[in-house]
């Protein structure tokens, strides 16, 4: 969704420049206080550890879009990674990084217009960190204390994370587009699209916060405060402690996984998962796809190479047959959202039963 | 200066516990004189980082006291202290965080407040010593392992620190590269102290070496005769490599 | 940057353009864009007046045609969203080869490309001319928040570091026979992310405590001071300078 420049027009870029300014602005007050270490004193004030630890994040999300998430059939998806940042460092430091990765993107790769800057880092970096921080924070409240509510809270999060960053593109769009397209038919598309994107980046969010947080929970800042779980020391080895409160449900290794991935693989057979999530990871080319891709499949096929500077590597001719399954209506998207979401989430469910009855490790 | 304290080093009653409850020293003492160059043993979880931690204020709060030259470590003197105390660490990529090697080097006396030409000649000056001095322009992360090793070096060089510390400087070196850096560290004319596992590096270098152990210090004498005594080995679950006999090697030289 | 290293934009060589200090080329840049994008659309010719100025900079910088042109395709993406808007902008109508088109649309798509395309290819002359650490240096230099350049010049030295321990993980996953095919080895994958990130965050902690050790206390001391003359100055201005005169006749002819 990098806009490019004249995508929007100057009046419209400006003033997303500005909001995206203060934005910054305020992201750099605030990242202090939440990468201050509280815990260890004398280990350095806020000020001080900013730079260092948000770059290092910085330097994690622009390495994590380039681990590439296979779909099927050859094709892979990657994770924006703005809803991930804002769980994991909290959403001021989230900000901060998924801009630095945006700004550097621009200026290196020359993705993404410079005019076009302010419009990108208000809806990929503002837009995702913040809906999807205070989504997260509302609904951590709300469930039980458990790691297993911060883990569906992440994907709740992540989920709604990438259509509302579409519905502010729509938004800035409407006001200061350069084309006159019925907006309702911008909007239907774009929000239509990126509910399947952010179904992708929901399940890979919430499994990498729940893999975090199995390791270390304390690094993550969305659950801050979540009652540290005793640990077991057994065979010389640190197991959690069983928790009282929360019967740990047997392990569901259930035949359902298999009717599963076959739904899955049935979803993507129809080109659907694959084209969007993977090929081509960004919704807004997307839109020009879903209705172009008819008369403009050879377009397509040269859109390899710009990507391949990202190291979306995994994708081959499969991508265009899937492809051209994409003139499938907003209506199937739907459809098939709901049943991606469904699947995914099942799959997620299983794979916490299988983590919480043995302990997660860092290796891989 | 005080001429009187010609100490390097003196840690007296040194004794910290972080936050968790965790106790990890007991009350360490020791003192390094000026020019010496000692090692400091110990079994993994001995408290050797967290000493090392101490030596320039980066842990505090605890009992007890740090002089480096005679200058108490605490908040007053951080600035200070922080430039006379050299800390070296075990991974380079974590200690080059500049975009090229020459403002890695710099980094350290342009916080101090030096600029220009004066500040280039310190660079050059500590990458002379570490035989680093064409790679000045180069991106570390080019650097072979030795290499980032021994810019890591410099960049504490730069600072004219009194005394050197360093974390583990043999791990992960080809044996070209460790006799390399054994080079560069006895041509130095500063006081050193080296943390480390490995033995032999520790007998070859040092000449005096101190056991950590249980959050205390629980030997102090020269290296071949502390590697000699086997029970003090075994009960700090220090070991030798296999086949090596500090009897059989000759006593470290001195100053080079 | 992993991929990013090796597929950087940034060419040597020590043409003029080269020499010139990195924020007035920045600066330049940023400066020209602006100037394009604020063009009306319906002055074609200013277009192809940009297009002559970016290649007379992409002359003195010997940045060869091939080069620039390949680099272009990062565009390509939004080549198909501006071929779609005529068919689906409403307003009039035309028929072009049998296909009704929107009048709208096609100026729209015009906007687009052109001002697009224009934006790019003057940021890659700029990327292609200018080493990394050195746009972070501009970047200093035109006054962005110290804190945030630092956090790019961290992200810039690290991520070669991430990426490749992301490489290394991949080789640990397949040297023991992991493959990822689908969507169920996600879990996988994403504990490898999560590694990632506790790593990264770990190191960022060590860094932190090797530079507070060299006495960091929240500023980068200055090392490099990038001055520009005013010849310097007049030089890089001089492209959104003939820029302005041609969008400013474009709105008076």
């Amino acid at each position: 969704m990098h806009a490019p420049d004249g995508f929007i027009d100057v009046p419209v870029s400006a003033a997303a420049g500005v909001l995206a300014a203060g934005a910054i602005a305020v992201s750099l007050r605030g990242a202090r206080r939440e990468l201050d270490d509280t815990a260890r004193p004398g280990a350095g004030a806020g000020a001080e550890r900013t730079a260092p630890l948000a770059g290092l994040v910085a330097a994690f999300i622009f390495a994590v879009q380039m681990l590439n998430f296979p779909v099927a059939a050859g094709t892979s998806g990657h994770l924006l990674g703005g809803a991930l940042a804002a769980i994991l460092v909290g959403p001021y430091t989230g900000v901060l990084c998924v801009s630095v990765v945006l700004l550097l993107q621009s200026v290196l790769f020359a993705d993404g217009g410079l005019t076009a800057l302010g419009v990108n880092i208000t809806t990929m970096a503002l837009t995702t960190t913040v809906v999807a921080y205070a989504l997260f924070r509302g609904l951590v409240k709300v469930l039980p204390r458990s790691r297993r509510s911060v883990t569906a809270a992440s994907f709740v999060a992540a989920l709604v994370s990438v259509p509302a960053s579409a519905v502010v593109f729509t938004l800035l769009y409407a006001v200061g587009g350069t084309t006159d397209v019925s907006i309702g038919k911008v909007a239907t598309a774009m929000v239509g699209v990126h509910v399947l994107i952010g179904l992708g980046e929901a399940a890979i969010t919430a499994l990498t916060v729940g893999a975090v947080i199995a390791v270390r929970p304390d690094l993550v800042h969305g659950a801050r405060g979540l009652r540290q779980k005793l640990k077991l020391r057994v065979n010389g080895e640190l197991v959690d402690a069983p928790e009282t409160a929360e019967p740990v449900p047997a392990p569901a290794r259930s035949p359902r996984r298999v009717w599963i991935a076959g739904l899955v693989t049935s979803l993507v057979l129809a080109g659907f998962v694959s084209f969007y999530a993977s090929a081509n990871p960004d919704g807004l080319e997307k839109v020009a796809a879903d209705h172009g891709i008819d008369k403009q499949a050879e377009e397509h096929a040269v859109a390899d190479s710009p990507l391949a500077d990202y190291g979306v590597k995994d994708v081959d001719d499969a991508r265009l047959s899937g492809g051209l399954a994409g003139v499938i209506g907003v209506g199937v998207t739907v459809v098939a959202g709901t049943g991606v979401f469904w699947a995914v989430r099942r799959r997620r469910t299983a794979d916490e039963q299988a983590e919480a009855t043995s302990p997660a490790g860092t290796s891989v | 200066m005080d001429p009187v304290s010609t100490a390097s080093l003196e840690v007296s009653g040194l004794a910290f516990a972080y936050p968790d409850g965790h106790q990890a020293l007991f009350g360490v003492d020791f003192t390094i004189g000026r020019g010496e160059r000692v090692a400091l043993l110990g079994p993994n979880g001995a408290g050797k980082t967290t000493l090392v931690l101490h030596l320039n204020g980066i842990l505090t709060g605890g009992a007890g006291t740090v002089r480096v030259a005679g200058l108490e470590v605490g908040r007053r003197n951080m600035a200070e202290i922080r430039r006379r105390v050299g800390i070296v660490f075990q991974d380079p990529d974590d200690q080059l965080f500049m975009p090229t090697v020459r403002e890695d080097v710099a980094f350290g006396p342009a916080a101090a407040g030096l600029k220009g030409a004066e500040l280039e000649a310190r660079v050059d000056r500590a990458l002379e010593r570490v035989g680093m001095a064409e790679f000045k322009d180069r991106p570390p992360h080019h650097l072979s392992f030795g290499q980032r090793r021994r810019v890591a070096v410099a960049t504490v060089l730069a600072m004219e620190p009194e005394i050197l510390v360093l974390d583990e400087p043999s791990s992960n070196l080809d044996p070209a590269s460790r006799r390399e850096l054994a080079d560069i560290l006895r041509s130095l004319d500063v006081t050193v102290l080296m943390v480390t596992h490995d033995l032999p590096y520790a007998l070859e270098l040092c000449p005096r070496a101190l056991v950590l152990s249980g959050g205390v210090i629980a030997a102090d004498g020269p290296t071949g005769d502390l590697l000699a005594d086997e029970d003090l080995m075994r009960a700090h679950r220090l070991e030798l490599p296999y086949g090596f006999d500090p009897r059989s090697v000759p006593a470290p030289p001195g100053r080079g | 940057m992993g991929a990013g290293h090796s597929h950087r934009l940034y060419r040597h060589g020590h043409s003029p353009v080269h020499a010139l200090p990195p924020h007035t080329k920045l600066a330049a840049v940023l400066a020209f864009v602006i100037v394009v994008v604020s063009t009306p659309r319906e002055a074609m010719w200013a277009f192809a007046a940009y297009a002559v100025l970016l290649a007379a900079v992409a002359y003195a910088a010997r940045v060869p045609a091939v080069f620039l042109l390949k680099r272009l395709l990062i565009e390509v993406p939004f080549v198909a969203f501006a071929v779609l808007l005529p068919f689906v902008a409403e307003g009039e109508r035309v028929d072009v080869l049998g296909l009704s088109l929107s009048v709208n649309g096609l100026w729209g798509a015009w906007n687009v490309l052109a001002k697009g395309t224009l934006g790019v290819a003057a940021s890659v002359l700029l990327a292609a001319t200018t080493e990394l650490r050195e746009l972070l240096h501009g970047l200093q230099r035109l006054k962005l928040p110290p804190l945030l350049v630092q956090i790019a010049s961290f992200m810039v030295r690290y991520g070669d570091v991430i990426t490749d321990e992301m490489r290394r993980m991949r080789i640990a996953r397949e040297s023991r026979g992991f493959e990822a095919r689908g969507i169920r080895h996600w879990g996988v994958l994403a504990k490898s992310a999560g590694a990632l990130f506790i790593r990264s965050y770990e190191r960022g902690e060590r860094v932190h405590l090797a530079m507070v050790s060299r006495g960091y206390t929240g500023v980068m001391p200055v090392i490099d001071e990038v001055a520009a003359s005013r010849a310097q100055w007049s030089y890089a201005l001089a492209l959104p300078c003939a820029a302005l005169v041609v969008c400013l006749l474009g709105w008076t002819l």
